[in-house]
C-alpha cells in the first residue's frame, strides 16, 4: 500500500504545515485588521504607523463577508478593525452586530460631524464623489445634475457598470432619499433608455468607451481619474486623457459622495492599539498618503489636496447624511432588478 | 425462510455497518455548509422571497438556463469531437493536440473573460486593428459582437470547460473495443454511421458525467458571469446579499441553484442507468487508428486547434506578454514564491484528502446494496454547485462550532485556549476545497471502477483475501489511473479557485489567486500577470501528466469478459 502510505504522509506534512502556518493567537500586541479595500491601496499608511508606533499590523482583504466572518468567529475573533468602502459595508457591519462605537475627541476633531456616526459606530477615512466623465472633443456641457442624466439628450450616450454595483446602489439610494421611490423607478427607467451599452465593467471601462466613440458621458468614481491619469500603463493614461471630469449635482443639493471609513469590532482583542490606529489614520500624514496614491478626498477638512485631485474641480458634497442613504440601499436595489436596469 | 431471511439481512448489516456508518461520517462533514446554508435560508426576518420569486428568479433562470444550454452545447460538441479524433484517427499534430487538448483546464474562468474583454473590447487590439484596416472612426460605425455578454460567457466557459468532456469521452474511446465497430463497419455502416450511433451512445455515461462537471462549474461561476454581466444565478445571489443586506435571501436563491445540482445530477444517473460496460480495454482489442490525409487530415488539425488555441493559447500569450512586461519593468519580486508555497499546500492538501475520501465513497458505493449509501454519496457531491462565497458562508458557522468545543475542551482540561484553530490556519480553505471538490474525485474513482469487473473482487474474495486486502492488493493498483486522476483535477481546480480562498483563509496570508485577485479589485489586473500565469503553469505540468496516466491501458489480461457486468447489483 504505497499509495496509502504517501496519501498519510501528504496529510502529515500538510497538517504540520498548517499548524506552522497558524498565526500567534490574541495575546500579541498587533492590531488585526480586516478590509474590503485591497491591501496595496492602504499598505502604504499602514507602514507609516507601524515605523511611527512600532505596533504591526496584520491585514485580510476580501471583497466579501467579513462582516459574516466576524459574526461567526464570534467572542474568538481575532479581528480588531473592519475597513470598508461604501457606507453600505459599514452598515452591514453595524447591522450584524460585529461593531461597538468609539468615542475619540480626536476623532471628533478631525472628521466633519456628516462622515461619522452620531453614536460613533463608523468613521470615514476618506471621501469620493460619483462625478461624470465625459468625451472631450464631443461634450459642450459644463455643470450637470444627476436628475437630467435621465434627459433624452443623452440617448444612447451614455455608460454605467452594473446597477447592482455598490457605488451606484448608493448613488440610488441617495435619489430616493431625496425625491423618493416612483420618482426614482422613472428616472431610473430614462436613464436605462439613455445606455449605450448594456451595464457592465468597471468604472473605468466608461472612460476607455468615451475614447473608443461607445459612448459620450459615463458615471464614475472621481478616484478612478487619477488612477487613470497617472497609471504606469499607456493604455490606461489615453482613456483617462480622453475625458474631463464634471461634478454632478443634484438639483438644489450637493454631489453624491460616498466614503471609505472603518469599525472597530465588537470583540477587538487588542482595542487600545486598533484605538490609535483609527487616530493615526486621520492625522495629516496618513491622509496626504491616501490622496497622493488613491486620489480621494482627505475626510479632515484641512489635510493637504494632491494636486491631481485638486484638478477634479471644487468639492461641494451633498448634505444628506450617509446613515440616510444607507437606509435606502435596498429599495434601490431592488428597483434596480424592478426596471431590468442590467438587462 | 423467514428466519433466513432475517439472517441474510442481520448478516448484510454486519458487514456494511462499516461502510455504512464511515460513508453516513463523511457526508455529514461534507454536507454541514449546506445545512448552514439551509439554516441560513430558513432564518429570513425580512421577507424578501416575493422579489426573489417575481423579479429575480424569472431572469436569472432564463439567463442561467440560456447559460447551461450553451455552454452544454460547446463543451459536448467539442469535447466529443476533439476526443473521437484524437483517439481514432491519425493526423499532423494529434499526438500534441492528444495532452494538448486538456490545457485550457489549467486556465481559471475569471482570467480568461479578463483576457478576453481586454482583447476583444471597443479599445482591444482586434477591434482598433479592425477600425484600422476598415478606416472607421467610431465604435458606432460598426457591428462587432459584444464580448461582455450572455454569449460571451458561453464562449468564456465552454473554451475553458470542454476538457472534462474530452477527458471523459476520449478515454472511453480509447477503450472501447474495436471489434465492435468493425462489425458495425462489416455490417455496412459508414464511419459516421459507426461514430454517430456506436461510438457516441456507448460513450453516453462518460460524456455525462463530463458534461455535469462542467455546467456545475458554469452554474458556480462568479466572477466570470459578474464580468460578462451575465445575469445568473450565482449574480443575483450576490446582489441580494451585498445590496439588499439579505443573507438569508441570498441563501434562498442559493437552494434554488442546489435544486438545478439535483436536477443535474439525476440527469447524469438517468444517463447513464444501466450502462456498465467493463473489461474490453485488452489492447489487442483496440483497432488500429485511421490514417486521414489531405483535407480531412486538415480539417481535423483545425478541429484541434481551434478549441486549444481560444481556450488557452491566447490567454496564455496574453499573459505571458504582460507578465514579461512587469518583470522587466519592476523586477521579480520574491514574495512570489511565497505565494506560490500557500498555494501548493493548500491545493495540494486538499487533493490528497479528496482523493482519500473520493476513493472511499466511490468503493462503498460500488459495494452498496440498497439506496441509503448510495444518496448519502450523491449528497457529498452538493458542494461542487455552490458559488465558492456562499459555501464559504454556510462552512463558517460549523467550522466555528467545531473551534468553539475544542478551544472549550482545552481550556477546560489542559488551561490552554486553542482560539479559531480552524479558522485561524489554512485548514477552513482546506476544508471548503474539498466540500467543493470532492465530486470531482468521487465522480473520476467511480468511473475508475465501472472499468473494472466486481468479479475480480469476487474472485480474490473466494480466493480468501479479506474484503481490505482484495481492495490494498487487487482493486487499489488497478485504480491507480483513476485516483492520479482525480487527485490532479482536484489539484487543479483548487490552485484557480478564489472566492472561498478569500473569505476563508487565515490573516496575512495570500495565494496566487487571491493575490490576483488584488489586483483586478485594484482594477490593473495586468499587474497581476505573473501570479495569473503561475496559476496557469502549475496546473499545466499535471495536467500534461494527466493526459499521459490516463492513456495507460489496464494490464492485460487483468479484465473480466465484458457482457457479465452490465446492469446494477
Amino acid at each position: 500500500m504505497v499509495r496509502g502510505r504517501l496519501v498519510a504522509r501528504l496529510v502529515g506534512a500538510a497538517t504540520l504545515s498548517w499548524l506552522a502556518a497558524a498565526p500567534a493567537l490574541a495575546q500579541s500586541n498587533d492590531v488585526n485588521l480586516y478590509t474590503y479595500r485591497e491591501p496595496g491601496l492602504i499598505r502604504p499608511a499602514l507602514e507609516a504607523f507601524t515605523k511611527a508606533t512600532g505596533i504591526k499590523v496584520n491585514t485580510l482583504f476580501a471583497a466579501d463577508g467579513l462582516a459574516q466572518r466576524m459574526r461567526s468567529e464570534g467572542v474568538n475573533s481575532p479581528a480588531d478593525l473592519l475597513i470598508a468602502v461604501d457606507i453600505g459595508r459599514l452598515q452591514e457591519a453595524i447591522d450584524l452586530g460585529v461593531t461597538q462605537p468609539v468615542k475619540s475627541d480626536a476623532l471628533d476633531k478631525a472628521i466633519p460631524a456628516q462622515f461619522r456616526d452620531p453614536q460613533g459606530q463608523w468613521h470615514a477615512l476618506t471621501l469620493r464623489s460619483r462625478i461624470a466623465y465625459v468625451a472631450k472633443d464631443r461634450v459642450a456641457d459644463t455643470d450637470l445634475t444627476y436628475e437630467g442624466l435621465a434627459d433624452p439628450k443623452w440617448r444612447g450616450k451614455i455608460c454605467i457598470r452594473s446597477g447592482q454595483h455598490p457605488y451606484n446602489t448608493s448613488l440610488f439610494a441617495a435619489f430616493i432619499a431625496k425625491h423618493g421611490e416612483a420618482k426614482t423607478e422613472t428616472w431610473l427607467k430614462g436613464l436605462k433608455a439613455n445606455l449605450a451599452r448594456k451595464p457592465s465593467g468597471g468604472d473605468r471601462e466608461g472612460a476607455r468607451d468615451i475614447l473608443a466613440g461607445v459612448c459620450d458621458l459615463a458615471i464614475g468614481n472621481s478616484y478612478y481619474v487619477g488612477l487613470m491619469r497617472n497609471a504606469k500603463e499607456e493604455d490606461q493614461r489615453k482613456w483617462g486623457n480622453a475625458i474631463r471630469t464634471i461634478n454632478p449635482t443634484f438639483e438644489g443639493g450637493g454631489t453624491h459622495v460616498n466614503i471609505s471609513g472603518l469599525v472597530m469590532a465588537k470583540h477587538a482583542p487588542n482595542r487600545a492599539n486598533a484605538a490609535k490606529l483609527m487616530e493615526f489614520l486621520v492625522s495629516d500624514s496618513a491622509q496626504h498618503i491616501f490622496s497622493d496614491l488613491n486620489y480621494e478626498y482627505p475626510v479632515v477638512a484641512e489635510a493637504p489636496i494632491a494636486d491631481t485631485v485638486k484638478s477634479f474641480g471644487a468639492l461641494r458634497p451633498d448634505s444628506l447624511s450617509l446613515n440616510d442613504v444607507a437606509k435606502h440601499r435596498k429599495a434601490a436595489s431592488t428597483l434596480v432588478d424592478k426596471v431590468g436596469f442590467d438587462r | 425462510m423467514h428466519s433466513g431471511a432475517l439472517a441474510r439481512v442481520g448478516a448484510w448489516l454486519h458487514q456494511d455497518r462499516a461502510a455504512l456508518t464511515a460513508t453516513a461520517l463523511v457526508a455529514a462533514i461534507i454536507v454541514a455548509p449546506v445545512a448552514g446554508l439551509l439554516a441560513i435560508a430558513g432564518s429570513a426576518q425580512d421577507n424578501v422571497w416575493p422579489h426573489v420569486v417575481h423579479v429575480v428568479l424569472p431572469n436569472a433562470i432564463t439567463d442561467t438556463a440560456l447559460l447551461l444550454l450553451g455552454v452544454g452545447l460547446v463543451v459536448t460538441v467539442t469535447g466529443v469531437v476533439t476526443a473521437w479524433l484524437v483517439a481514432t484517427c491519425r493526423f499532423p499534430g494529434q499526438r500534441l493536440f492528444d495532452w494538448a487538448l486538456l490545457m485550457p483546464l489549467a486556465m481559471p474562468t475569471y482570467i480568461v473573460a479578463y483576457c478576453y474583454v481586454d482583447l476583444l473590447d471597443a479599445f482591444g487590439p482586434v477591434q482598433s486593428t479592425f477600425r484600422h484596416l476598415f478606416g472607421f472612426a467610431s465604435r458606432r460605425d460598426y457591428w462587432f459582437p459584444e464580448v461582455r455578454s450572455l454569449y460571451g460567457g458561453i464562449f468564456v466557459m465552454g473554451l475553458v470547460l470542454y476538457p472534462y468532456v474530452y477527458l471523459c469521452a476520449r478515454a472511453v474511446f480509447l477503450m472501447q473495443s474495436a471489434a465492435v465497430l468493425d462489425v458495425a463497419r462489416t455490417l455496412g455502416a459508414s464511419r459516421r454511421a459507426a461514430f454517430f450511433r456506436i461510438a457516441v451512445p456507448l460513450a453516453r455515461p462518460a460524456i455525462a458525467v463530463g458534461v455535469a462537471l462542467a455546467l456545475m462549474e458554469t452554474l458556480n461561476d462568479i466572477g466570470a458571469s459578474e464580468y460578462l454581466g451575465v445575469q445568473s444565478l450565482s449574480v443575483a445571489v450576490y446582489a441580494t446579499w451585498v445590496n439588499r443586506g439579505s443573507l438569508a435571501g441570498a441563501a434562498q436563491i442559493a437552494c434554488v441553484m442546489l435544486l438545478i445540482v439535483v436536477a443535474l445530477i439525476l440527469l447524469e444517473r438517468f444517463g447513464r442507468r444501466r450502462q456498465r460496460y467493463a473489461g474490453s480495454a485488452r489492447t489487442h482489442d483496440r483497432g488500429s487508428p485511421v490514417q486521414l490525409t489531405g483535407t480531412r487530415a486538415w480539417a481535423a488539425f483545425a478541429a484541434c486547434l481551434a478549441p486549444l488555441a481560444l481556450g488557452f493559447l491566447v490567454p496564455a500569450s496574453f499573459l505571458a506578454r504582460e507578465a514579461v512586461h512587469l518583470i522587466a519593468n519592476n523586477g521579480f519580486d520574491p514574495e512570489f514564491f511565497v505565494l506560490i508555497r500557500h498555494s501548493m499546500t493548500l491545493a495540494g492538501s486538499a487533493a490528497a484528502i479528496a482523493c482519500a475520501l473520493g476513493f472511499m465513497l466511490a468503493h462503498a458505493e460500488q459495494h452498496a446494496r440498497g439506496h441509503a449509501l448510495g444518496a448519502m454519496v450523491r449528497l457529498t457531491g452538493l458542494g461542487y454547485a455552490l458559488p465558492g462565497t456562499v459555501l464559504a458562508i454556510g462552512a463558517m458557522a460549523p467550522l466555528v462550532a467545531f473551534d468553539n468545543v475544542i478551544d472549550a475542551a482545552m481550556r477546560n482540561l489542559f488551561g490552554v485556549p486553542t482560539g479559531l484553530l480552524i479558522m485561524g490556519s489554512g485548514a477552513a480553505v482546506i476544508y471548503a476545497y474539498v466540500v467543493r471538490f470532492l465530486a470531482v474525485a468521487t465522480g473520476t474513482v467511480e468511473t475508475g471502477f465501472h472499468k473494472i469487473s466486481p468479479h475480480l473482487e469476487m474472485a480474490a474474495r473466494t480466493l480468501g483475501r479479506t474484503r481490505i486486502g482484495a481492495l490494498a492488493t487487487v482493486e487499489l493498483p488497478l485504480l491507480r489511473p483513476a485516483v492520479a486522476t482525480a487527485a490532479l483535477l482536484v489539484f487543479v481546480d483548487a490552485m484557480k479557485e478564489l472566492p472561498a480562498t478569500l473569505l476563508l483563509r487565515p490573516l496575512d496570508f495570500e495565494t496566487l489567486s487571491t493575490s490576483v485577485y488584488g489586483y483586478a479589485a485594484r482594477g490593473s489586473f495586468e499587474q497581476g500577470a505573473v501570479a495569473a500565469l503561475a496559476i496557469v503553469v502549475a496546473g499545466f505540468l499535471p495536467v500534461v501528466w494527466l493526459a499521459r496516466t490516463s492513456r495507460i491501458p489496464l494490464p492485460q489480461d487483468m479484465t473480466a469478459p465484458s457482457g457479465f457486468t452490465s446492469g446494477s447489483h
